[in-house]
């Protein structure tokens, strides 16, 4: 063990790196609202929707959750082309990201829903709310309540398996860290300094999703 | 550098022995009627085993158009790159055709002939694209391999353009073929690996980055064989043969001024 640690190395390169962590904030903040909504969409699709529609959306369900992210990836940026749609690195990254959480949330929310008691929405129905309202006031309040908690670690896998993005060239952190490494060969420093940058970037959204969890939800 | 004023001078004591051994290089080849080759066996499209399992590429057409020239039979010795040059020294080879580049510390061991193969990194593009230079890249993208040569010089050439780096050769080059690039920063052998396998998105060369062409190596102190492989590939230059293997095995012309 005789390896000197320089991160003075790393200072040239600060808004390369500041850069990738902005990167992978907005990634992640975007793409987690639009993969939410794609999640509550579907999750509505297969528990109230038409029978055609639940199926479309449980074979989109197994296919994302089926199959690795990198290779989703891959085929959104490298694949499409062929058939004439060309996405530029960063749609794409945002592409696979709400197309990955969707699929994901889409199951959490199901259960969520599935946990809601008949009555409830009986009772709703009978006090003649309209489907729409039973939805919004009865289902999906009681719903997001129960599997918050769940939905949370899921914003942060996926924040932290948004690192592969890099892969197609789009600027994340990670990306920022390669590139860092290719330049001063600083492997050691750059990577432990990314850890500790994602590190901080999921304790920070754990606390931020909690302090908005007692917001939504504050008990009555 | 005492050390490495002891290694040239063992170089040197060989060579002379060398040629003590070997009154002339040339004389023996012409004698023997045979001429030994060293060419590589891992380094398509220079030289690799073809389906019937002998060596083919560029380096072995050359061996064999200077054999056909020298009117000797052409002997095939397929080597790698770390034993190419000991086979030379050992003269378990006459000439080493096997897309060696000069630098410094080679100079001093073994002697190089004119250029017969360009072996550059460029920026490559599709035809539709006008680039002629670094200054003409701004405001394009380019695809390249982080970290590689091309990939840093161009960095520094066309702070301008929008460099899209990814994590190697295989991401790169499904980058430029799929389209999301089309200009791709790379060498002139994976340029021809994707001309040949995607005609439709031949990359042709716009401008060259670094360039390091291969030469001919053989043994110090062999002045009339040198002589004589200059003058075979200057022969051959000028007849449009080497022109022909460079569309063959790069599917690409020689660069301008090569």
């Amino acid at each position: 063990m005789s390896y000197k640690l320089q991160f003075a190395e790393l200072l040239p390169y600060w808004n390369v790196l500041l850069y990738g962590l902005l990167f992978t904030i907005v990634l992640t903040v975007v793409s987690t609202a639009a993969g939410i909504a794609v999640g509550t969409a579907g999750a509505a699709a297969r528990t109230f929707g038409p029978v055609w529609l639940g199926r479309i959306v449980a074979v989109y369900v197994e296919l994302i959750r089926n199959t690795p992210f990198i290779v989703q990836l891959f085929f959104i940026f490298f694949g499409l082309p062929a058939l004439g749609l060309k996405l530029s690195e960063t749609t794409a990254a945002f592409l696979a990201m709400v197309i990955n959480l969707g699929a994901y949330s889409t199951e959490i929310i199901r259960a969520g829903i599935e946990a809601v008691p008949k009555g409830h929405i009986e009772a709703g129905l009978s006090l003649a709310m309209s489907k729409w309202e039973v939805l919004r006031h009865i289902v999906l309040n009681q719903a997001f309540r129960k599997i918050y908690p769940a939905l949370s670690s899921q914003i942060i896998i996926v924040m932290l398996g948004s690192a592969v993005v890099s892969q197609i060239s789009a600027e994340d952190l990670t990306y920022a860290a390669n590139f860092v490494a290719s330049r001063n060969f600083r492997n050691f420093e750059v990577y432990l300094l990314v850890a500790l940058g994602y590190l901080l970037l999921a304790l920070l959204t754990r606390s931020l999703l909690r302090a908005l969890g007692r917001v939504i939800f504050k008990a009555r | 550098m005492p050390f490495k004023k002891l290694l040239l001078a063992a170089a040197l004591a060989t060579a002379a022995v060398t040629t003590q051994a070997h009154a002339d290089a040339l004389d023996s080849i012409m004698k023997s009627k045979v001429i030994k080759i060293a060419v590589p066996q891992d380094f398509a499209p220079f030289g690799s085993a073809g389906l019937d399992l002998k060596p083919q590429g560029y380096d072995i057409d050359m061996a064999h158009l200077i054999g056909k020239e020298l009117g000797v039979k052409t002997e095939i010795i397929p080597v790698t790159s770390a034993n190419r040059i000991p086979y030379l020294q050992t003269n378990k080879a006459d000439l080493v055709i096997s897309s060696l580049g000069k630098n410094e510390e080679r100079e001093k061991v073994i002697d190089f002939s004119i250029a017969y193969a360009p072996f550059f990194s460029g920026v490559f593009g599709t035809k539709a694209i006008a680039v002629a230079s670094a200054a003409d890249l701004k405001g394009k993208t380019i695809g390249a391999t982080r970290g590689a040569i091309e990939e840093q010089a161009l960095t520094a050439l066309a702070p301008d353009a929008t460099v899209k780096r990814f994590e190697d050769n295989n991401a790169t080059i499904a980058a430029f073929v799929s389209g999301q690039v089309d200009l791709i920063a790379t060498g002139n052998t994976v340029a021809a690996a994707i001309a040949e396998k995607v005609p439709a998105r031949a990359p042709a060369l716009k401008f060259v980055i670094k360039d390091s062409p291969c030469y001919v190596g053989l043994n110090k102190n062999e002045p009339a064989l040198l002589a004589k492989i200059n003058e075979v590939i200057t022969k051959a230059k000028a007849s449009g043969e080497i022109g022909k293997l460079s569309e063959k095995w790069l599917k690409a012309p020689l660069p301008p001024g090569f």
